[in-house]
């Protein structure tokens, strides 16, 4: 099951040159100031991610939580074939919105990470750095069987088999692809364990940071980033 | 200007019933707008549990003291718009604080916000916030030509720049309206009204499906819940200045819901029935159109 067989095994042997703009180089200000930057030291914040405590008082934690589970905004970002299925949930034909569920266009701004189906590599560093620069807490719901074994690509190149290894994941609905009313039927499960304060997905993220860094690290080649991106 | 006291509480607790009718009335606008599109649309109260849950949020992230202050300067514009405007004519709790020369201020407060949300989002140093800023600057500002010549139209018809006095000088009958009294200047107001309402056709600068969603785009939980107060107070703000310069203003709060809503759904109903301008046309419309307007509304007094 591991993403560690031979032919994913990550090329250690070619070096891979950072890209021309994260290399180290000198500005020039208009006043003719000249300013080192180091983009992958400058540009992001070094400090990992911290366990947030919850609310002191039970009942206004579950206050929260109700509020969290009726308002979840999803991240628009769709990574495989699942993408699809979201699209029916916005429009007439399903509507989401009818449940609280919005669609917002920036990371910042949402709590909901859907993985839609099938993870290449390349879109699992996008993947993580959406991930790691959304607000905590946060969900992770992965969809359709890619997500759970690798499904039709389990034995790819290219794609990655369990998301749990790479990302907390709280809720996976599974089919191959699931309708949009699997999806929302998901997402009234996930409604559920939100209120029961169980989405906690951001919190184990950050007590085992160092595993889901060694995953992440295992299979992208080209770690051109920091550790943490906020 | 007589102050008391008493005011203040008198003025927080207007403030708080706006703000509740205005999350309200979003909502239902929200809703229209869904169900021209053949949807259903949010609940009712959904603004209500978005807003706390934006507060629930647990992370926040500062890029400097002007990020933490854009929000606030943001809302400091919506909130001040209404603190100097009189809610409810004639009325002791909801008259606000007014002076002599509140109209200048108004028309201050009105763009105040979008000058502190320009410098707060600019500190958050990303590209799209940038992008969205120099749009939203230029479109805004395009807009709110027509509008001061409006205003400079009626306070020369009035002779004052009282809001008081105006919304007085038009009570007794309908016909005593600026509508009817000054047609021009209003219908150049009205397209300052519909270019900074923050609605379709003129929302490109931060609508999520342009450029992701403009200034907005770094801001998150508590932050973002300060601003999308201001999302839904500013335009109800702003309604009550036209509401009191050009509809004869609101002696009770059954004529402020219906004005406010009646003039709310003008930019709602235009929006949902045409499609986004971008910025150089919106730009090209306003100084064509309405510029022209305001100046003959000018002539005409």
């Amino acid at each position: 099951m591991k993403d560690m067989d031979k032919s994913f095994k990550k090329d250690t042997e070619t070096e891979f040159p950072l890209r021309e703009e994260l290399r180290p180089h000198q500005v020039t200000a208009p006043d003719g100031q000249v300013i080192e930057v180091d983009p992958l030291q400058d540009y992001f914040c070094q400090e990992p991610p911290k366990v947030h405590r919850k609310s002191y008082v039970r009942i206004v934690e579950d206050f929260y939580n109700w509020a969290r589970a009726h308002s979840l905004w999803i991240l628009g970002f769709g990574t495989g074939c699942g993408a699809i299925e979201m699209r029916p949930l916005m429009t007439p034909r399903f509507d989401a919105y009818r449940y609280g569920i919005q669609w917002r266009a920036t990371p910042r701004q949402a709590n909901l990470m859907v993985i839609s189906g099938y993870l290449s590599v390349k879109t699992l560093k996008r993947a993580i750095r959406a991930y790691e620069q959304m607000p905590s807490p946060k969900y992770v719901v992965g969809l359709g069987s890619c997500t759970i074994n690798g499904g039709m690509y389990w034995d790819s190149y290219n794609t990655i088999k369990r998301l749990d290894d790479y990302l907390p994941v709280d809720l996976y609905i599974a089919g191959c692809m699931p309708r949009p009313e699997a999806l929302l039927a998901g997402f009234m499960d996930l409604k559920k364990l939100i209120r029961k304060g169980q989405g906690e997905g951001a919190n184990k993220y950050a007590e085992n940071f160092d595993w889901y860094k060694e995953n992440q690290k295992a299979v992208i080649k080209d770690w051109d980033m920091p550790d943490y991106n906020w | 200007m007589n102050f008391e006291w008493i005011q203040i509480p008198y003025a927080l607790w207007t403030l708080l019933i706006i703000t509740v009718y205005a999350l309200f009335i979003m909502a239902i606008m929200q809703k229209i707008g869904a169900r021209v599109g053949g949807r259903y649309g949010i609940p009712v109260y959904q603004n209500y549990i978005d807003l706390v849950k934006n507060f629930a949020l647990r992370s926040h992230i500062t890029h400097g003291i002007m990020f933490y202050l854009g929000p606030v300067f943001r809302l400091t514009g919506g909130l001040g718009l209404i603190l100097f405007v009189p809610t409810i004519y004639g009325s002791v709790m909801h008259q606000n604080f007014h002076y002599s020369g509140d109209l200048i201020l108004a028309l201050y407060f009105i763009f105040f916000g979008t000058l502190g949300m320009a410098l707060g989002a600019g500190e958050s140093g990303h590209p799209h916030a940038a992008i969205g800023v120099s749009r939203g600057l230029a479109q805004v500002t395009a807009a709110e030509l027509p509008l001061a010549l409006a205003v400079f139209s009626i306070s020369l018809q009035y002779q004052t720049l009282n809001i008081t006095e105006i919304v007085a000088a038009q009570q007794g009958s309908i016909f005593n309206w600026t509508l009817f009294t000054n047609p021009l200047a209003v219908l150049a107001a009205m397209f300052g009204f519909v270019g900074t309402m923050m609605r379709a056709p003129f929302d490109v600068f931060l609508a999520p499906q342009e450029i992701p969603t403009g200034p907005p785009t770094e801001y998150h939980s508590a932050y973002l819940a300060l601003m999308q107060t201001n999302r839904v107070v500013f335009p109800v703000a702003k309604t009550i200045i036209y509401m009191n310069l050009f509809f004869g203003g609101a002696t009770n709060w059954g004529a402020f819901a219906l004005k406010v809503f009646a003039l709310y759904f003008v930019s709602v109903l235009i929006g949902v029935v045409m499609p986004r301008f971008r910025v150089e046309q919106s730009i090209r419309f306003f100084l064509k159109w309405g510029l022209p307007v305001g100046i003959l509304a000018i002539l005409a007094v």
